[in-house]
């Protein structure tokens, strides 16, 4: 995937731990209006993991995962 | 002239940047205001032990000017609105104060309106009214099923609820009623413990225990007719007495204020602690929207940082301080043990990761 979406948020979690990147994208999702894009900026690996399988898990979309230098932007869409 | 400082809130954050700061400046130098809603100040960790051992809630709670240096005023009374351009912060009785410099630790909030059927169905113990109430509900209590979660993220204090889940089963345990409650604990995450590399420790006092648990429960709403928790994921549990810590967002002022994020914190650089596009107002504590752990320790090495910068402002001296995102947490999970962690954010460049 090269090119990428146009996020309605973009959570700059780079360089923090627990709660970590997928605790900033649970409380961002559940502030966000159904449709909207949201974006994450990793750099823990274990989100690469827990982000898609949380999205999935609750029935919204994973948009995709963009490899940057260092650390990775995971987009996901509020569904529901 | 004297610099005015002034910091709203007197907890931890701002007990400690208040202290540090009256013992490194001299009277000519600045003048420190503490305002503070309550004028009491609460020793949070100590609420475990009146839930769940025989703390006298007495013993937790101080008279925030007893804790404060002397030299700090006090100002017992609620701010209702920060204004940033006039350099002024209103209060609900009318006064009005003006600073030079003003820290920002107004803490967080708890909100269980914002989980439909949390305030009428779920006991809690994040105050210590809520905590005096659960200790009587689980007095009471001797058979059955009870849920411990959250209601939302973020919230203080991380690994308060695993802790209370395991101090929990001791406690039932010692009374010989274990056999007859079960203990179910709802994670919003895919683990049971928030810090990676200590959940495999937690993870085994829970199968030894006998602690069941669910993952990715992210707690949507509550059904106190039907004794049942949903979640954003679609699951529902059922319950006979129910824990869940209510949804936190940040002080009202924030919000009224237009300072506050979408959950009412102040974004807040990660090093400077300044809050983002001022330079003389500064936020820490768990107020701020760094996304660490909501601690007292994060507070006072946050506080540390901001007393030292100031400090150094005032007095004409060049170099500045940085937070290094250091954490750290002591957790009590009954007579099976008590673990230190200490954790230590990259947020600067060189830093290690511990988890
Ligand atoms: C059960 C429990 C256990 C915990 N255990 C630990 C632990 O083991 N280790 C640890 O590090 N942390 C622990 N914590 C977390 C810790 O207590 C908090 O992170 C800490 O209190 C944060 O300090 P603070 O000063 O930022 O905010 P607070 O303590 O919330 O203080 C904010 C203050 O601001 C005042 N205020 C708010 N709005 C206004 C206003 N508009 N005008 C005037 N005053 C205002 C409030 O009255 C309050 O006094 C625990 C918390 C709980 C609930």
């Amino acid at each position: 995937m090269s090119e990428e979406p146009k996020v309605d948020r973009l959570i700059d979690a780079r360089n923090t731990f627990c709660p970590g990147p997928l605790m900033e994208l649970i409380r961002a999702i559940k502030e966000a209006k159904v449709g909207e894009v949201i974006g994450v900026l990793s750099s823990d690996t274990g989100s690469k993991r827990d982000i898609p399988l949380w999205t999935s898990k609750a029935g919204h979309k994973l948009i995709g995962i963009y490899e940057k230098a260092g650390y990775a932007e995971i987009v996901v869409q509020k569904i529901k | 002239m004297s610099k005015k400082i002034v910091i709203v809130g007197g907890g931890p954050a701002g007990t400690i940047v208040a202290n540090l700061l009256t013992k490194k400046l001299k009277k000519e130098e600045a003048s420190v205001t503490v305002i503070d809603k309550t004028g009491r100040h609460v020793y949070e960790p100590g609420l475990l032990y009146v839930t769940l051992s025989d703390q006298d809630p007495k013993g937790i709670v101080k008279d925030e000017k007893d804790i404060l240096n002397k030299k700090v005023r006090l100002i017992v009374d609620e701010a209702t609105k920060i204004d940033t351009k006039r350099k002024m912060v209103e209060m609900k009785s009318g006064n009005r104060f003006d600073y030079d410099y003003l820290i920002i630790a107004t803490g967080a909030r708890l909100c269980p309106e914002e989980v439909p059927g949390l305030k009428e169905a779920a006991y809690h113990f994040y105050t210590v009214d809520e905590a005096l109430k659960l200790k009587d509900a689980l007095e009471k209590f001797d058979k059955g099923k009870i849920v411990i979660g959250v209601g939302g993220v973020p919230y203080k204090c991380p690994p308060a609820p695993a802790e209370i889940a395991c101090f929990l089963d001791y406690k039932l345990r010692k009374r010989k009623t274990r056999d007859k409650v079960e203990i179910h604990y709802l994670s919003p995450l895919p683990r049971i413990f928030p810090i990676e590399s200590v959940d495999p420790i937690v993870n085994k006092i829970f199968e030894k225990e006998g602690i069941k648990y669910t993952t990715f429960f992210n707690v949507e709403s509550v059904d106190p007719k039907r004794k049942e928790v949903h979640s954003l994921e679609g699951e529902t549990i059922g319950y006979d007495l129910l824990i869940l810590i209510p949804p936190h967002r940040g002080s009202k002022v924030i919000e009224d204020s237009g300072l506050g994020d979408r959950g009412g914190w102040v974004p807040t650089d990660r090093y400077t602690l300044k809050v983002k596009g001022y330079d003389d107002v500064y936020a820490i504590g768990d107020a701020t929207d760094l996304p660490i752990s909501k601690s007292g320790a994060a507070a006072h090495y946050e506080a540390k940082v901001v007393a030292n910068n100031i400090a150094s402002e005032i007095k004409g001296i060049e170099s500045r301080d940085k937070y290094n995102g250091k954490v750290v947490c002591l957790c009590d999970a009954g007579n099976k043990a008590i673990y230190m962690i200490i954790l230590q954010s990259p947020l600067v460049p060189d830093g290690s990761i511990v988890c």
